[in-house]
Order: C-alpha cells, then structure tokens, then sequence
C-alpha cells in the first residue's frame, strides 16, 4: 500500500474551538494536513470541513474514526481523488504594462481559462479555479512576464457518489454498523435541538 | 372576553423566571446532577462561585484538597468507586494547569468527570491578564469536551451537556471554563433541564443483529476460545452480563489491569491478567487461542507486546462502545460495536453450552509453572527480606477481597494488580493508560467518599507517596479513614529493574531518600508504624485496618526485587519471561 491524497469531509457543528480539535488529530500523529477549508454546507446551521492529506488508507480510515469520535462532529468521510470533484481558486497579480504589451499572454490566460477580477493602471489580477496542476501550470507561464504575487485557495470538494448529506448518511450506514439515522433524526429541526 | 385577557397576563408570569448569579446557576446544576461531593481550591478567578458555595455547604460538601491534582485524583478516585461523575473545581492560570495530569489520565482511562475552572473577566481574555491561560486550548487534546463560558445564561445548558457528555458513551473528562464576569452576572433563571441528546453526539453506536450473529457464530465453532476484557464491562454496568456470558460459554477470562475486579478473582474462568506483567497462562494463550473475543479493552501496547506476532493465528471478536476502538490497534475479524450492557445478553443468547476442560487444563498447566517459579517465592518467602507480594498476601488474608485498593504506579501497582484479590467490582483503583506516580494517595481519598462504607487501602510506593504527599493535609482536614500502606524499597523499582535488565545494571538517578513517613504523618495527626521484619508484618497489617481513622504502614521491602514474569518490550506474548 502507497501513500496517496485523500479528501477528507467533516460535517460538525459551528463552535469555537472545534477547528483546534479537529487538527490536533491530525498533529498529533505528526500528519501534515495539506489543504483545509472550512464553510457552510448544503444544511443550515452545520459547517463544513474539507481536508487534504497525504497517507496510507489505513491511516485515514483510523483518522476519521478519530475525528467522528468528537463530541461536535456529526459525520466524517474519506475519499480518493477519482471519488470526488474538485476545485481551487488562484489567484495571480501581474504587471499591467507588461500584459497590455504582450498579446501573448492575454491568449495563454484565455487558454487556461483565467479572467480578470481587476485591472488597474499598475497591475492586474487574474483568477483561476482547476486542480493543483492546471494553477500550478499557469505560475509557469507567467512567471516569465513577471509574476508580482500568486496565491491559491484550500480545496472545496464534492463527493460524486452523494446525494447529498441525508442519503451519504443512509449510504454509509449500510456498511457499518451503526444507529438507522439516529442523528439524522434532529437534523432539520433547528428549533428543537439542544444547542448553544 | 376582556377580563380573561387580563388574568391571561397576570398569569403568564407564574412560570417565572427568577433572577439569581451565574455562579449560583452553577452549583443549581450541580444539585440537579445529584452532585453531593466536590474536590477544589479556590483563588481569584473562581471567588464568586465560592462565594456562592458558602450559601449551598449543606446540600454540596466541598473538600478542600492541596493541590489541584490532588483534587483532580481524587475526583478520579471517587467516580471510579462510585460510578458517578467525579466533580472538581479549580482557579484560572496554575489552577487549571494543575489539572492537566489528572485530565490526562481520565481521559486515557475514560473516567467521568466535569471540572470547573475560573477564568479572568471575558474582557480580559488574551490580554496575560494576571492568571490567564488559554484553558480550553490547553485542555482540548486531554478532554472529551471541554468549553468557555463567558454569559451566565450559558451556565444551565452548558453545564446539563458537560454532565451527559462526561458519562454517557464511552466516559471522559469535561472541562468547562467560566469567566468571572459570568459568574457574578445576574441572569434570568428559567430552572435546570438535564440533557439527553446531542444532535452530533452517538453515545451509543447502534447494535447490529448480524454482527452479533456473526460473533456467535465464531465462538460457537471455536475450539480453543479465550475471552480478555476490560474496564469497558465495569463502565458499562456490564458485570453481571459478563458473568452470565462466561459461565454459558465456559471460556477462560483474563483482565487488563483496568478490567480486575470487574469478574472476582476466585471465579473458575478467572485465568488472571494479562500483559507485560501479567500471568504466564494468559500472556502465551492469547498466541493459541483460535478464537479471541475482546470485550471492553482496547489493545494497549502494555496488554498485547509486539503487535505484529499478536494473535495472529486467532479470529478476534472485539466488543467496544467506542467504533474507533475496534481496528484501532488489533483487526477485527467481527467488530461489535455497542455497551457491552446490550451486546453481551444478545451474544449470550446465541451461543453454546459449553465447557473446554482440556482447554482450561493448558491455562492451569502454566498456571502451576508460573506458582513454582515466581509467585510461590514471591508470596512466601522464607528468608531475606519481606517481598512486596506477602504484603499483599497478608492483606488479602486480612481483608477477605472486601477492600478497595488503590495502587499508584510501578511495580508495586504491579503487584498489588497481580496478587490482590477481589470479591466484588470497582475495587481496583489505578492509573492505568497514563501511569501517573503520585495517584494514590489523592484517589484513595476520593474513593473513600465514593464508598465510605468499604475499606480503602492505597497501596504506594516510596516514589509515588513523595509526589502528592501533600494530600495528608486533606485527610487531616477532613479526618478521613484510609489505609496508607507504602512498599518501600528505597528505589524507583520500576525503572532500576529495567535498568538492571536492559542498561547493564547502571543505576541512573533511581535511588531515592525517603523521610521519616512515620513523622511525618504524625505531624497530619496520622497514626502509623514501620515494619520490617517478616513476623510483624501481620499484626502490623490487622493493626493498619482495625485503627479507627486513617493510617500509614510504611512496610521495608526488599531492595532489589523484580517483578515477574515480564514480556520485554518490543517481545510477543509468548515470549515472556519467567526470571
């Protein structure tokens, strides 16, 4: 077995602290989390988190045990790259001057499918979203008409096979064994759950 | 129509809210848990709810300790005894920091508790404001929840969810840090409502019928089966099931140190314990059995030695509470998630009658080996010096297995684990996932207002007593009676025998000065004695257990005795050493 990338998804409540938590799991184990994102999700009032790292299977499977264990964490799934869709968003700041003289790169931009988020007299910034590769291939190409700033987002990522967050729950129920949507139960019921 | 209006209005109210303080809402809480005892010590940032506490000292008994992880051991000991939640409270900065050890090894050792600690004004907060630390940061690793109250009208909810959470599931420490502005703020109290659920929170995993099926099935068909539990069946209540289990399965048990007591020791199927310095039996079954069926524990590095050539020619049904448990350390063949309290009736129901005469005859083969070279001169030495392992045998003799014993860490623990004999559960009291020197003496305090109708004796060594020796203030102050029975060898036993077996007899900073315990514990106003020869070693001990109050014995043993056998580190199970 190889190391490989996984994205890991975390659906918890919003609380404070929850973030430390949660990757203390991962420092502990001395894992370098690559990516994080945290943000809403498809149900209100649940947060949540995408995570990338580098590991073994076994060690993630474990990982997310781990994670799940805690108190404000509803669910927690792991996936391979070809399970899920992903995105990142870069972002570049070039020299204004040099695009404007350069008809060249304004194609390779169109190329690599950027646009511009804003032009100003001495520079402008370009946004793209891809994977990793694709953003990363486009630093190469303007970095020789002098590149004066780049960065990318965390991760986002969708799980190909859920049908949202109710049915994964069904679905990964199916195979381990655990509660018949016992936490599914409160889950649109905003007003009748205990919560701070 | 007017006139109902109005009395609509005037009654409205009744269901009123009363106002009252955060800290006030706190100790409410705490009476509504059935809290009845409390170990604390107070400063600055924690004053308004002592403050409070003045007004309540008739329904919540608060026990003054002497160093927040004395009262944190204690708190420890207490829920261990008892079952119930063990309650702390603490001051900001140091105080909360105190607590950290004892966080640490409830944690590890999945003991309930809810701990308060002070915390400097909210406005405060980030500023090194004067005893200001980051608590919930520090805590978050060491806690199964842990959170910050800055408004009072946090306080009931918070304080109902800390109680589910640290003992529901699988138990834990809970912290909960409250600024001092909370805990002065008035509010309107609307009553306390205790909490059962948790929307992101399972305490239970849901039961599988098939996975049940599936374990049956297992040890239906097994030959040479082998059942090791934990603390997991005294959690969970789960003595009786486990016993009804055992005698229909007619498979041989042995206990992880946290599991004694939880099966008592003169039970046929009771094979002893199991790992580094565990029985002889139980260590090289465990690599025979086919099939291993875990109930309660969760694998420990200490149980199961070299995880590669452990149990490998065995199927293993693990039962656990906690999913992350089950594959953790050990695969699963058929993991059964659940309280062992549910899982096990259902487990008992589909399986066999059955006995394995022979099977048990291997245990009690090895069993014989192991009396003959170690336990038989350990227990009763005819010459040199008294051994730690007579002391116990005489104690056993003394108690008849009634008491509770308390053990701190090293090979005294390892002894008093090995040789005390238990007739009913929650008497063995020890740190066990941490190896905390210095628990003892604080737990037995605590597990004595846990049970105050047993006999609690703690069982220390010369290391460990120095580490909270402190805690003679507490059972000064509160005239306590606890059995203070220390093994002195005049070394740090554990680490001088690992010294002498794997660094060449170099003795690195392992002999350690005692003082006079005797004096000192008069100065407490504790009676106590030293032994040291063989033939007073008895009277000693009828005289320890029938003085009215607490006691220290301080029995001399032998310097340079090992404990035996032994699974060296990095060795399988079956490779364990005998001498």
């Amino acid at each position: 077995m190889q190391k490989q990338e996984f994205t890991i998804t975390v659906y918890t409540e919003n609380h404070i602290g929850l973030l430390n938590r949660i990757a203390i799991i991962f420092s502990r184990r001395k894992i370098n989390i690559e990516s994080l994102n945290t943000s809403p999700s498809e149900v209100e009032g649940i947060h949540r988190f995408t995570i990338v790292i580098d590991e073994l299977e076994e060690v993630v499977r474990k990982l997310v045990r781990q994670i799940e264990k805690q108190v404000e964490v509803l669910k927690a799934y792991y996936n391979t790259n070809d399970e899920i869709v992903w995105q990142e968003l870069a972002l570049y700041k070039v020299s204004t001057d040099e695009i404007a003289e350069k008809v060249k790169v304004e194609r390779l931009l169109r190329e690599y499918g950027a646009r511009a988020v804003v032009i100003r007299k001495d520079y402008t910034i370009f946004e793209t979203s891809g994977h990793r590769e694709e953003t990363n291939r486009l630093i190469g190409v303007l970095e020789p008409y002098g590149l004066i700033e780049f960065v990318r987002s965390a991760r986002v990522a969708i799980i190909k096979a859920s049908s949202g967050f109710h049915e994964k729950i069904k679905e990964f129920e199916a195979t381990d064994p655990s509660d018949d949507l016992i936490e599914n139960e409160y889950l649109g019921k905003q007003q009748e759950v205990f919560s701070m | 129509m007017i006139m109902e209006t109005a009395i609509d209005i005037i009654e409205k109210p009744v269901k009123a809210t009363i106002q009252i303080t955060g800290s006030q809402a706190l100790l409410e809480a705490l009476i509504a848990e059935q809290v009845d005892t409390i170990f604390g010590y107070p400063g600055g940032a924690i004053m308004p709810i002592y403050d409070a506490l003045y007004d309540y000292h008739e329904q919540l008994k608060h026990i003054l300790v002497r160093h927040e992880q004395g009262g944190i051991h204690a708190a420890q000991g207490f829920a261990r005894a008892s079952g119930k939640v063990g309650v702390v409270f603490a001051t900001s900065g140091p105080g909360a920091t105190n607590l950290v050890t004892g966080l640490a090894d409830a944690q590890i050792d999945s003991t309930p508790l809810v701990c308060i600690t002070g915390q400097v004004f909210a406005h405060l907060l980030g500023t090194d404001a004067f005893q200001e630390t980051d608590v919930i940061n520090i805590t978050t690793p060491v806690t199964k929840w842990n959170y910050q109250i800055t408004d009072a009208c946090e306080i009931p909810e918070v304080l109902a969810k800390a109680f589910y959470i640290a003992r529901s599931g699988r138990p834990g420490p809970v912290l909960i840090d409250i600024t001092k502005n909370a805990q002065l703020q008035l509010f309107e109290y609307a009553g306390y409502q205790s909490c059962d659920h948790i929307r992101s929170y399972r305490p239970k995993p849901y039961i599988r019928k098939e996975f049940i099926e599936a374990a049956a099935e297992l040890i239906n068909a097994a030959e040479k089966p082998f059942v090791i539990f934990g603390q997991g069946v005294i959690l969970g209540n789960a003595e009786q099931e486990f016993k009804a289990f055992l005698e229909k399965s007619g498979i041989p048990a042995a206990w992880t140190i946290l599991g004694l007591s939880a099966l008592p020791t003169d039970h046929p199927l009771n094979m002893g314990m199991l790992g580094m310095h565990g029985n002889y039996g139980p260590n090289v079954m465990t690599n025979e059995c086919d099939v291993l069926i875990a109930i309660g524990m969760r694998f420990d590095d200490r149980v199961t030695g070299r995880l590669d050539k452990y149990a490998k020619q065995a199927k293993v049904v693990h039962l656990d509470i906690d999913p992350s448990e089950i594959d953790k350390n050990v695969k699963a063949t058929v993991g059964v998630w659940g309280d062992c309290k549910e899982t096990l009736p259902l487990l008992t129901r589909l399986i066999q009658t059955k006995v394995y005469p022979q099977w048990i005859e291997k245990f009690r083969a090895y069993q014989k080996e192991e009396e003959k070279e170690v336990i038989s001169n350990e227990l009763y030495p005819s010459e040199g010096q008294i051994s730690m392992g007579e002391v116990l045998r005489v104690l056993n003799e003394l108690t008849e297995g009634e008491a509770i014993v308390v053990s701190d860490v090293g090979q005294h623990q390892m002894v008093a684990c090995r040789y005390a004999k238990f007739n009913q559960t929650r008497s063995n009291i020890t740190s066990g996932g941490l190896g905390t020197m210095g628990f003892a003496l604080p737990a037995a305090i605590g597990a004595k207002f846990g049970a105050p109708e047993r006999t609690v004796v703690a069982v220390i060594g010369d290391g460990g007593i120095q580490m909270t020796i402190q805690e003679l203030g507490t059972i000064l102050q509160t005239g306590i009676d606890i059995k203070i029975l220390i093994l002195n060898n005049q070394f740090l036993g554990m680490v001088r025998q690992w010294q002498q077996l794997f660094h060449d007899k170099r003795y690195s900073f392992v002999d350690i000065a005692s003082p006079d315990y005797v004096t000192v514990a008069k100065g407490y106003g504790i009676s106590g004695d030293t032994v040291k020869e063989r033939n007073h070693l008895k009277d000693a001990l009828q005289k320890m257990l029938s003085h009215q109050g607490s006691y220290l014995l301080e029995v001399m043993v032998g310097k340079e005795n090992n404990v035996f056998p032994m699974v060296p580190q990095g060795c399988s199970v079956s490779e364990i050493r005998l001498k």
